[in-house]
């Protein structure tokens, strides 16, 4: 397991500047608890409490997005269930699975 | 539903230009479908936040939110009088013949037509810096995007650094938001940026607005800077490694680095679609080419930063222009095209003297080390591309095979014209001969299970 979730000011990379009254919406992250925002994309969601969606497949670094705006296939995130989804252009919602990880079941 | 007799156009994108061609078609009495990536039309610069965010257009379009809210709501009454058919979220991933399909979110449609007008938008042009590979390093259009519409900042301590009108605009905008900037480092040099200016004065009114914005960016701005490196650990960057325009090294502690030097045209599907490209000095890249109208090939038109990077003034003029030629070809009635083709005349001198001011590092990213990574996809060195040209020849697509650059994920969109450099340095011929990556089809990576059909 890489995974290394930490308190958002310690673990996430990003910072809220506006608009953070929006309501909490609940999923998890390698099988943590964890919060985000009503209107945040998956990336904004895991990135304020992980500092990448995902090892590298090709190198030593982490994934964590890079264009936003669906162009580079950076931000690719795995779920509980085996798919995978694009996290600069999928909105968070309440229950879902994240991993930063593949799932056991992935072969 | 459209009139029997009258064609089916479809038009990909759903930013300035996509909205100013569907707009013109409606009005001719067409019925356009417009298939567009996001959530809502707008495109990247008038992009607008998911539902539930509240801030004003002018908070977050700021002196454009005039023509913002202009072309969203014109795109919102075409779409509630049905005289669209809009298809959101959806992903145009090949095309051929008259023939077309699309990832939704209902899953794969397929869509023929008689004409395509493509509006399909640009990207960041990215070089590469040793270290960009780390995570925490983003484009500069994905800083203005997480602010725009997240509302967040990509890092607690943030150095910009590239060169083109979006580095100060972005500062400027992260910096009013409340983050916190290191630096901004502008690799063209006061040199360059006063050889473009006689001619980026055929938009006075943009000059005035740009220089104080670089005013307010005070003692953090630097240009004619060379960048080194990024330095990192394995949480991403930890400081840029750079020197200033007397030589001198300096390194600046971040934890976020957002790189872009202007835009680099979208033209998967034009390529896909038959378009002919060129080989442009001025922008430093290939580009569709067409007729003045956008007419690319019959039934085909080309409209906005997938043809020339003229920004969002330019794109709305060129989106018009596009389906004025459209509704030509179809033997209906469209109006003068005289004024926005004088419009579209001075908007590219304007544009050409930005591309002098603010150059594509050519030189630089032909002399990165050995060991930096061009394609960020797969991890492919410079070293590793230039052995490969010294193996099998200086041709793009070779080279794509061989070491795998334009392989990737990305299908070479941010590694492409790095590459080319490298290769032309490496073969010491023209970047012009260096060839074109051929584009594959799907433009975007898909689940092949929505594709394969059950028989």
């Amino acid at each position: 397991m890489t995974s290394e979730l930490q308190p958002a000011a310690l673990g996430g990379r990003i910072v809220r500047l506006a608009e953070k009254g929006r309501p909490q919406v609940r999923f998890r992250l390698d099988g943590l608890d964890c919060q985000a925002l009503a209107g945040d994309t998956v990336l904004t969601a895991v990135l304020v409490c992980a500092s990448a969606v995902r090892q590298s497949e090709f190198g030593r670094e982490k994934r964590s997005g890079f264009c936003l705006m669906g162009a580079c296939q950076d931000c690719w995130i795995w779920q509980e269930d085996g798919s995978r989804l694009r996290a600069c252009s999928t909105l968070v919602a309440a229950g879902m699975q994240l991993r930063t990880v593949p799932p056991e079941i992935w072969p | 539903m459209t009139a029997p007799g009258v064609e089916k156009v479809v038009i990909v994108g759903a930013g300035p230009a996509g909205i100013r061609a569907a707009e013109r078609l409606v009005q001719a009495g067409v019925r356009p479908i417009v298939i567009d990536e996001g959530i809502k039309a707008g495109g990247q610069i008038y992009r607008r936040p998911p539902p539930g965010f509240a801030r004003s257009p002018e908070q977050l379009y700021g002196s454009e939110a005039r023509k913002a809210v202009a072309l969203h709501t014109v795109f919102d009454r075409m779409l509630a009088a049905g005289q669209i058919d809009y298809h959101p979220q959806s992903s145009v991933l090949t095309i051929a013949g008259s023939f077309l399909q699309a990832l939704t979110p209902a899953g794969r449609k397929d869509f023929t037509y008689d004409r395509l007008i493509l509006a399909t938008g640009a990207m960041d042009r990215l070089a590469p810096v040793p270290g960009w590979q780390a995570p925490g390093v983003y484009s500069l259009g994905a800083a203005q995007i997480a602010l725009k519409a997240q509302g967040v900042a990509l890092g607690s301590r943030i150095v910009l650094a590239g060169s083109g009108p979006l580095l100060t605009l972005v500062a400027i905008q992260l910096l009013k938001a409340g983050a916190q900037i290191a630096a901004v480092l502008d690799t063209s040099s006061i040199r360059d940026q006063a050889a473009g200016l006689p001619g980026m004065l055929a938009r006075p009114s943009l000059v005035l607005r740009g220089l104080p914005m670089r005013a307010r960016l005070g003692r953090l701005y630097h240009a004619g800077v060379t960048l080194d490196r990024i330095e990192t650990d394995e949480r991403g960057p930890v400081g840029l490694c750079w020197r200033d325009a007397r030589g001198r090294a300096h390194v600046t502690e971040c934890d976020m680095v957002g790189l872009g030097w202007h835009l680099r045209a979208e033209t998967q599907l034009a390529g896909l679609a038959g378009c002919t490209f060129d080989y442009d000095e001025s922008w430093s890249q290939w580009l569709p080419r067409t007729d003045r109208m956008g007419r690319a090939a019959a039934g085909l038109y080309l409209a906005g930063d997938g043809l020339r990077i003229l920004g969002a003034d330019g794109a709305e003029v060129a989106g018009r222009l596009a389906a004025t030629a459209c509704l030509a070809d179809m033997d209906l009635p469209s109006p003068h095209a005289t004024s926005d083709l004088r419009r579209l005349g001075r908007y590219e001198r304007f544009a050409r003297a930005m591309a002098r001011a603010f150059p594509w590092p050519g030189d630089i990213v032909r002399a990165v080390p050995d060991d930096t990574i061009v394609c960020r996809c797969e991890g492919v060195t410079a070293g590793q591309l230039r052995e490969s040209v010294v193996y099998g020849g200086g041709e793009a697509n070779r080279v794509k095979s061989l070491a795998r650059v334009g392989m990737g994920r990305c299908q070479g969109r941010y590694c492409q014209l790095a590459a080319a450099e490298l290769i032309a340095g490496t073969a010491c011929i023209k970047v012009c001969d260096t060839g074109r990556l051929r584009e594959q089809a799907p433009v975007r990576p898909l689940p092949i299970g929505l594709w394969v059909r059950d028989t």
